[in-house]
């Protein structure tokens, strides 16, 4: 067993949580390599690496959902073993995982108290549980109603009842997992501003994420991993997202997009939106797509970005308006139908709308073209196999072979298995929701020199992120929208993150000229 | 603890987890094969021609019927009418035959078989109700419809050439076999080569992403249902041919030991995995057990007992080693 650092002196500065010198592997991957550290009370500890790093397995034995195959793991210096979250949480350590674990049939309020309602033979004293919420809101202010059914909330929402939930625990420690993945900008600084206080409240947080710039703004340390071990731990004063990207890859990487060619202006329309509507998403919303062009579609979560790929793509139903490509009106009944005219969808979520979890990297690869691939309805494996090879050489999908069911995948890979299947339709126009989402930052960088390179082989595409830096670098116009409509257009070259927070946030603007009609 | 101790730890955890894929993959492979050569060692009579074949015609209607149903497991979509079917459509077979010819009442069996399955889809697809529920209404309706045609009472074919197909043998196996062997064949095919198995595993699998790729979902999930029809009307006639003579509560229950054996052949009940051979790998383990019990003169009460225990530990299996 390799030596336990000693550590000076027991006293006001003992670590909360202490890891030392954990191990982990799962099958034959290291996934964590005796690794130690030391997590202070009331501070904020970020945790950063590639995927595959093992940050997420680090924070999970840390929260009891996995045990340690070696190492040792102390609270407030005592040696401890958890068997379960359940037995973490006993100990004060909550996690708020990257899937959220709740109940949406039942209300906020449920929730948040599920298994410690206080109850008098059985019977839940419904005046004490609302009296106790009342305190928790107090103490947060996350103005959240008790009784919403949480299956209605928005992501961002919901995880503030898990936060909740964490707290009413008694939680001291609480493990966050990309908790802002699934939120806009605005909801992530507010996100943000919650951990700060209850860190300030004395809570100690140890933040999993991607996002170097947010980890550096919150954080009190870093760890930064790779390979599954430690590379450093450090205050985060002292760390810039150079550095940092530079220690979790081992070596330098361009964080900006690479730099591209507009599309000349006379490049023809390929596709071509007038006034889609859809009731409660869609308000009047027009867009042109030209040959060779990245357009970006920012705004909030909610604000309809989805849903204008979505009508593109025929997956929603349109109360009126058309789509043309090439002068022809498409019909839309079907998913089907635009796929035919060119049409890929990239959508927001791989494992919920993209793939097939189960099944291999060759039949996802393989979904969208395999009729062409068969003769009489019988798919010749040949033709298919290559094809899939052919697409996992070109979009670099890691996998131990094609045979590899996704699920077993990184994030990134997975991704790039997504547009593998996309990519062996030749599709003129490209929608990518989200394209890179949960992904790593070295799969990140390709897939943004994969859209510019199919863009400048003549693909439209239509960007949607919650991330504004990849919005900016990448596109060559950047439509803003809010409350289902497209508020504002602006150029790539003068496009800013100030510009088009204003444009999404900005509230509707009475033109007092203008008739109502 | 020490590293020394850590180190195998691991690689034990590392095994046991490849292990785990292999059981779960083919333990239904090993649970056969270790049955199997339990009663050819244990008994004089098991590892027989007559016997191995006197097996699989008994198993000829419910293995045809476990291929569809598999795939429609496979598809997420369960068809508890199935056996409902079956009983319609053996005595529609009956009715018709003894009143034209055999062979027009066969026929009429089949498409009878078919109709139901595609009127299953019709239904289902309109009113948008979950299979599950769907099925298990539209069973009670096609065995209402078994009853009024036969008004409870049994259908006798007096025609003997109604009985080739139960009866009559083809190099040395009955007719039933053959039709088993070449449905299994044809489904197999059909589910791991095929476009149309690829959208099978797709729509199971994950229904919005199958749609979003541009698949008819309410096609493939109606082609399964017609085939499911399919299969119980084939099932249905065999069994009325064997005994020149149907009645309406022909197949109660089918249904369930059709979805028993495909689970216990290693199809996850969550569907979007599976295959047509390991449904009639079910069929066939269910049924050497039965014999097995007969050959050795066992009560034929622990019989349920085992194939229900065996169905339980397949399902839990499979969970656990989903967990993983």
């Amino acid at each position: 067993m390799p030596q336990n650092t000693t550590i000076a002196g027991a006293g006001a500065s003992r670590p909360r949580v202490e890891a030392v010198e954990l191990t982990k592997r799962f099958g034959g991957v290291h996934a964590v390599k005796g690794v130690s550290v030391a997590i202070a009370a009331g501070s904020v500890h970020g945790l950063v690496g590639e995927n595959g790093a093992g940050k997420s397995t680090l924070s999970k034995m840390i929260g009891g959902v996995h045990a340690p195959d070696g190492g040792e793991l102390r609270v407030d210096g005592r040696p401890v073993r958890f068997a379960s979250p359940r037995d973490a949480l006993a100990e004060g350590i909550a996690m708020i995982a990257q899937e959220i674990a709740l109940v949406p049939a039942r209300t906020v309020i449920e929730n948040v108290f599920l298994g410690l309602e206080p109850r008098r033979a059985g019977v839940v004293q419904t005046r004490e549980l609302r009296r106790r919420y009342a305190e928790l809101e107090a103490r947060t202010g996350f103005g959240l109603p008790a009784d919403a059914r949480v299956g209605d909330l928005r992501t961002a929402e919901q995880q503030k009842v898990e936060i909740l939930r964490a707290i009413a625990r008694d939680a001291r420690v609480i493990l966050m997992d990309e908790p802002t993945a699934a939120l806009t900008i605005d909801e992530s600084r507010r996100l943000l501003d919650i951990i700060r206080r209850l860190a300030a409240d004395g809570t100690s947080v140890v933040l999993v994420s991607h996002h170097l710039e947010e980890v550096l703004d919150v954080c009190d340390a870093v760890t930064v991993m790779r390979d599954g071990a430690l590379v450093r731990t450090g205050p985060a004063k002292d760390e810039t997202p150079e550095s940092l990207v530079q220690a979790m890859l081992g070596r330098d990487l361009e964080l900006m997009a690479p730099a591209h060619r507009r599309p000349k202006p006379d490049a023809p329309v390929v596709l071509e939106a007038r006034g889609l509507r859809r009731a409660g998403a869609l308000d009047d919303v027009s867009l042109q797509l030209r040959a060779g062009e990245i357009v970006g579609l920012a705004g909030l979560v909610g604000s309809g970005r989805t849903e204008v790929a979505r009508a593109l793509f025929g997956a929603d139903r349109l109360d009126a308006g058309e789509v043309r490509m090439g002068g022809r009106r498409l019909r839309l009944r079907h998913p089907r139908d635009a796929i035919r005219s060119g049409i890929a969808m990239l959508p927001e979520s791989r494992k919920d709308e993209g793939l097939l979890m189960l099944r291999s990297v060759r039949e996802n690869a393989s979904l969208t073209t395999v009729a062409q691939l068969a003769r009489a309805g019988v798919v010749r494996r040949r033709a298919e196999r290559d094809q899939a090879r052919a697409l996992a050489d070109r979009l670099d999908v890691r996998a131990a072979s094609l045979e590899q069911p996704v699920v077993g995948l990184s994030g990134g890979n997975q991704q790039k298995v997504l547009f593998a299947k996309w990519l062996a339709r030749r599709p003129t126009v490209l929608l990518a929701d989200e394209p890179t989402r949960g992904v790593d930052i070295g799969a990140k960088r390709q897939i943004h020199d994969l859209l510019v390179d199919l863009a400048r082989d003549g693909m439209a595409v239509l960007l949607i992120s919650s991330e504004i830096e990849e919005v900016l670098s990448l596109s060559h116009r950047v439509l803003v929208m809010r409350a289902g409509r497209i508020v504002e257009e602006i150029p790539g070259d003068v496009a800013t993150e100030e510009n088009v927070m204003r444009a999404a946030f900005a509230p509707p603007r009475t033109s007092p000229g203008a008739p109502s009609t | 603890m020490s590293t020394t101790t850590t180190e195998p730890t691991a690689a034990a955890a590392a095994s046991r987890g490849r292990r785990g894929l292999i059981v779960r993959d083919y333990g239904i492979v090993l649970c056969f094969v270790a049955l199997f050569v339990a009663l050819s060692l244990s008994t004089s009579t098991f590892l027989t021609e007559r016997n191995l074949l006197n097996i699989l015609d008994q198993s000829a209607p419910l293995g045809i019927i476990t291929c569809a149903i598999t795939i429609c497991i496979v598809c997420g979509i369960f068809d508890l009418s199935t056996g409902a079917i079956y009983g319609l459509s053996a005595v529609v077979a009956a009715k018709v035959a003894s009143s034209t010819t055999p062979d027009v009442g066969v026929a009429a069996g089949v498409v009878c078989g078919l109709g139901l399955g595609l009127a299953n889809a019709v239904v289902i697809h309109l009113t948008r109700i979950n299979s599950f529920i769907g099925t298990l209404a539209t069973g009670i309706v096609f065995r209402g419809l078994a009853l009024l045609i036969t008004g409870g009472a049994i259908v006798t074919v007096t025609d003997s050439g109604f009985r080739t197909l139960g009866r009559s043998e083809l190099l040395g196996a009955k007719y039933s076999v053959w039709v088993f062997v070449v449905f299994f064949a044809i489904t197999a095919f059909l589910l791991a080569r095929t476009t149309f198995g690829r959208y099978v595993f797709a729509v199971g699998g994950n229904e919005e992403a199958a749609r979003l790729s541009g698949i008819r979902t309410e096609l493939v999930r109606g082609a399964c249902y017609a085939l499911s029809g399919l299969a119980a009307g084939i099932a249905g006639v065999l069994a009325a041919s064997r005994t020149a003579s149907a009645q309406a509560d022909l197949g109660t229950g089918l249904e369930l030991s059709a979805i028993a054996a495909a689970v216990v052949g290693g199809t996850s009940i969550l569907g979007g995995e599976g295959a047509v051979w390991r449904g009639v790998l079910g069929v066939l383990t269910l049924a050497i057990i039965g014999n097995g019990f007969d050959l050795l003169g066992i009560d034929s009460t622990y019989q349920l007992l085992v194939q229900g225990v065996l169905i339980l530990s397949a399902v839990a299996a499979d969970q656990l080693l989903r967990r993983r």
